[in-house]
């Protein structure tokens, strides 16, 4: 057996070129006669689009076009379309405005294309938009979140009365029923008012596309920042563009990460594929980081309260929760989706709580649209859940780690089926939070705050049990659940003559290490050796089909779907094998790159077969056709369930507020491993990510739509000094969703660190009368934090 | 408006025609078709363009081209000999210090002037001094992993 395969931390085989230059990103894409697009962009969050002048850019040197929002509809392009719908309590479906590629007759928020300039060079581009004359009536806005929905607030789209785009209530009247009497019957309940703030996605490489149109063939192809090629062919081909799915090719090559954002179809990949096949020439955009602010599309910003209801015992009886979430301006694909079935169902969480339920109100509001961002939905929830069981760890007086230890579901109750439509195929999460206690040394916390007091500073110390949905999956559900799409991956597994391997998969890697986790596959499977494994993806011309990577999904469902394929790629070879060895198919044994003659020394190499399929010049043709070329979809029957333990140590400084982590320590349950190395920098880099967001992201607009986080001037990104080195560990509990046995491990840390390091700084601030605050949890919140709570 | 830019960029004499607003990073991207250079902001604080400019290390996005005139640049694809890479590229390989690659350039340029400005180096000191350089995947653990590998290799001292 070659070396490499599941369970090795082999070093990555895509890191070569990425280490000496040699990366192919989008806008590394160079074509001969490319134009360059410039986006003019609303500068009002909510102003009536009067008269867009486009004379004098058009007469501006290098110019070759200026295109507005009249020439799309002119063209019949579409909309950028919606790819989940929900449905509102009182049956209606949810408001669902055109967004159009460029705007008509309104911008509805700072960042919205108004025309687009297509020049020689991007200079030109650029020069020449500022001398397209824009008329524009401001007009006044509803920015922000919590009111936006209220009588008297600016209407933002006409069928949207008070910018409800739905009112959605989960799981249905007798779970709030069920509820209500939880609450009724309660012996302690335990309340917060959460704001989980808007975050802007930043992969470090901004979204780039370069759109060639081959007039001759009638064919597109676009280079772009995508996470999902396939998808993104099938929304901007069938919606946007009219152009048919045969004559459409998308390539998403090296991306600089995606976390979610490049997901979606976005307007200026539409628009340059609309020029490029109007002029006849490649047209190529690059985003500046400023316009990535405003267009990229941000995550979470959701207002709620959250109410929990507990027996004597300190048993949690039911949770209600009730939230406003903003969509931004228009809704982005999976808009709907964040704050509804990847949000309410994870209510659960860790543990028993028998009655469930809540409302949400999603609004429109002059913002950026929102999305997928690392975790989606699901972050939030964990949240609001790990905040409020902290609080009542504090009403109750029951230790924070007793109180969930009281509530987890049990090592042996699984399946468990909780009461917001979840399945849960496996956990044991007391004992990842026994790891998690033992490596954090908790029991000798109290020595450690005694240490910090004495140097002036406040500890604290703070838990958070995530769990999380992934591996967006089970079709069927998803089709029931509002789902546009399906959500199965493909894969394709092709033995080339000489007996190298060449997957085409339907996933993305933009930083997951697809390319050497799924060719380990194939080395432990075919015994085929790790250097021999070429995994191809990103490519609707090269890939059958794909639904993209994110959710956690692509060595659940994607690598599942390579397995399968390899499974008959083995069928097959048993039978070619069979031939050649004169045996029957079911004396064939297949083992580590070799087939056997059941109870003989009578063998022969895969790669032997492979040749022998190819060159068939001793083979069963008349039951055989020739090749060794597999394809499988996975479509699993459940979604996936990582769960973890977190513990979080903080040290403020009362004078200035300053928070500091000083330890942190995860214990993740991600079903399988097959690379410990990738496994673990996946983790690392979510809870940086999920780090960033407790203390430091936030994205601000003004009560007109103005962004004030702006640049990255003014949005903090977590930099080396402001995160720890993190002390990981791991439990194993296998999936049996898929033959991987492999959760997904993605997001997890995104998810989970928010609630552990503000349980940390509240831990921290308690003695001081302070029992919550809000993300970002800066110097200057802490700082206030601690003058009211003096004050009052 | 253009003129002639001349430099040497990884050993190498050059000249293009430039205008005078271009900057050095555009240079080396669009004239030199050098693009493992990345832009990954336009504030100067992402630090994806971080390239050695005599011997320093420099946000190439900050620096006209013309101001490089007649300086000696190294680039991410100066540094590797053949399939042999630079200690630090061979650290960060080892460590998992990158994921996605696209701030990976920066990263290894900013880490080399690093090591060569400091005799010894600790973690606290890596992490400050990694402040120019944002990377949004790894978290930094591998990456500060990595330099505090690299740094004896470098120094001859491992």
């Amino acid at each position: 057996m070659p070396e490499g395969g599941i369970g090795a931390s082999v070093k990555r085989k895509e890191d070569f070129r990425f280490l000496t230059g040699r990366g192919a990103y989008t806008d590394d894409e160079v074509r001969a006669g490319q134009l360059h697009a410039h986006m003019l962009r609303s500068p009002h969050g909510h102003a009536a689009l009067g008269s867009v002048d486009t004379s004098k850019a058009e007469a501006a040197p290098g110019v070759v076009c200026v295109l507005t929002g009249p020439d799309a509809d002119a063209d019949g392009l579409g909309g950028l379309p919606c790819g989940w719908g929900i449905t509102s309590k009182d049956g209606t479906p949810m408001v669902e405005p055109k967004w159009p590629v460029i705007a008509q007759g309104k911008v509805r928020y700072v960042g919205e294309i108004v025309a687009t300039v297509i020049a020689e060079t991007a200079e030109q581009a650029a020069d020449a938009a500022e001398l397209v004359e824009v008329d524009y009536r401001p007009l006044d806005a509803a920015a922000v979140t919590e009111t936006a929905h209220r009588d008297g607030a600016a209407q933002i789209h006409e069928e949207a009365p008070n910018n409800l785009c739905f009112d959605w209530d989960f799981p249905g009247e007798e779970a709030a029923e069920a509820v209500d009497a939880a609450f009724e019957a309660a012996a302690h309940t335990a309340r917060l008012e959460l704001v989980n703030q808007r975050i802007i996605p930043h992969s470090m490489e901004p979204r780039a596309a370069v759109a060639e149109y081959d007039k001759g063939e009638e064919k597109l192809t676009l280079y772009c920042t995508a996470q999902a090629a396939h998808a993104m062919r099938l929304l901007l081909g069938a919606f946007v563009l009219n152009q048919p799915e045969h004559k459409f090719r998308v390539v998403a090559p090296d991306v600089g990460g995606g976390f979610g954002s490049k997901v979606a179809p976005y307007a200026e990949y539409a628009i340059i594929c609309w020029a490029s096949r109007k002029l006849e020439r490649p047209v190529r955009w690059l985003g500046q980081r400023t316009e990535c602010f405003v267009t990229d599309a941000h995550g979470r910003d959701h207002v709620t309260e959250v109410e929990l209801a507990l027996d004597a015992e300190g048993k949690f009886t039911g949770l209600r929760v009730n939230t406003v979430a903003n969509m931004g301006a228009y809704l982005s694909a999976f808009a709907p989706l964040i704050p509804t079935f990847l949000y309410a169902t994870l209510f659960a969480g860790q543990y028993t709580t028998p009655a469930i339920s809540c409302n949400v109100k999603a609004v429109f509001t002059n913002t950026s649209p929102v999305d997928a961002l690392r975790g989606a939905g699901r972050p939030e929830a964990t949240y609001l859940l790990e905040r409020v069981i902290d609080e009542a760890a504090r009403a109750t007086g029951i230790d924070p780690v007793e109180i969930r230890k009281r509530n987890f579901i049990a090592a042996d109750a699984f399946p468990y089926q909780t009461p917001v439509a979840l399945l849960y195929d496996s956990g044991s999460y007391e004992r990842a939070l026994d790891i998690a206690l033992e490596k954090s040394d908790w029991n000798g916390f109290a020595a450690r705050r005694s240490a910090s007091e004495a140097d002036g500073k406040l500890r604290g110390i703070g838990i958070a049990a995530p769990i999380e949905a992934t591996g967006a999956a089970p079709s069927a559900i998803a089709g029931q659940l509002g789902a546009r799409a399906g959500l199965y991956e493909s894969a394709q597994v092709r033995f080339n003559a000489t007996g190298t391997v060449t997957v085409f998969a339907g996933t993305h890697n933009h930083g997951q290490g697809h390319e050497t986790t799924f060719a380990q596959l194939v080395t432990d499977k075919l015994g085929v050796p790790l250097e021999n494994v070429e995994v191809v993806e990103g490519d609707t011309d090269r890939a059958v089909m794909g639904m993209g990577t994110y959710g956690s999904r692509s060595l659940s469902v994607g690598g599942s779907a390579i397995d399968r394929a390899m499974d008959k790629i083995i069928d097959k070879g048993k039978k070619i094998a069979s031939h050649l060895l004169e045996a029957s198919v079911d004396d064939i044994e297949f083992d580590s790159g070799t087939f056997t003659v059941s109870g003989t020394d009578r063998t022969i190499s895969i790669g032997e077969v492979a040749f022998a399929a190819y060159v068939p010049h001793n083979y069963p043709l008349e039951e055989l056709e020739p090749g060794l070329d597999e394809q499988a979809f996975f479509d699993p029957v459940n979604f996936n369930f990582p769960f973890a333990s977190y513990v979080c140590e903080v040290e403020v400084d009362p004078e200035t507020g300053s928070v500091s982590v000083e330890r942190f320590t995860a214990v993740d349950d991600v079903g399988n491993i097959v690379n410990p190395m990738i496994v673990e920098g996946q983790v690392h880099g979510g809870l940086a990510h999920g780090i960033g967001q407790a203390l430091m992201e936030g994205a601000v607009f003004d009560e007109n739509g103005q962004p004030l986080t702006g640049s990255l001037m003014d949005y903090t990104l977590p930099r080396a000094d402001t995160v720890p080195s993190f002390d990981l560990d791991h439990t194993v509990t296998p999936c049996p969703m898929n033959p991987l046995g492999a959760k997904g491990v993605g997001e997890i840390g995104a998810i989970g660190a928010p609630p552990a390091v503000v349980n940390a700084v509240v831990d921290a601030l308690r003695s001081h009368g302070v029992n919550h605050i809000d993300m970002p949890v800066t110097s200057e919140s802490v700082w206030q934090a601690l003058q009211s709570a003096k004050a009052s | 408006m253009t003129s002639t830019v001349s430099m040497t960029v990884n050993g190498k004499q050059v000249s293009a025609e430039c205008e005078g607003r271009t900057l050095l990073v555009q240079y080396l991207r669009e004239k030199l078709a050098l693009t493992g250079t990345h832009v990954g902001c336009d504030t100067s604080q992402c630090g994806a363009c971080v390239v050695h400019v005599d011997g320093i290390s420099v946000k190439s996005c900050t620096m006209l081209a013309h101001q490089a005139e007649g300086c000696d640049v190294v680039t991410i694809e100066g540094l590797a000999d053949g399939d042999t890479l630079h200690p630090m590229q061979e650290a960060f390989r080892e460590n998992h210090a990158l994921q996605c690659g696209f701030c990976t350039p920066g990263m290894v340029m900013s880490a080399i002037d690093m090591v060569n400005r400091h005799d010894t180096l600790d973690e606290k000191t890596v992490r400050h001094q990694l402040e120019g350089n944002l990377c949004r995947c790894t978290g930094y653990h591998n990456i500060v992993k990595a330099i505090l590998a690299a740094h004896p290799v470098m120094k001859g001292t491992a």
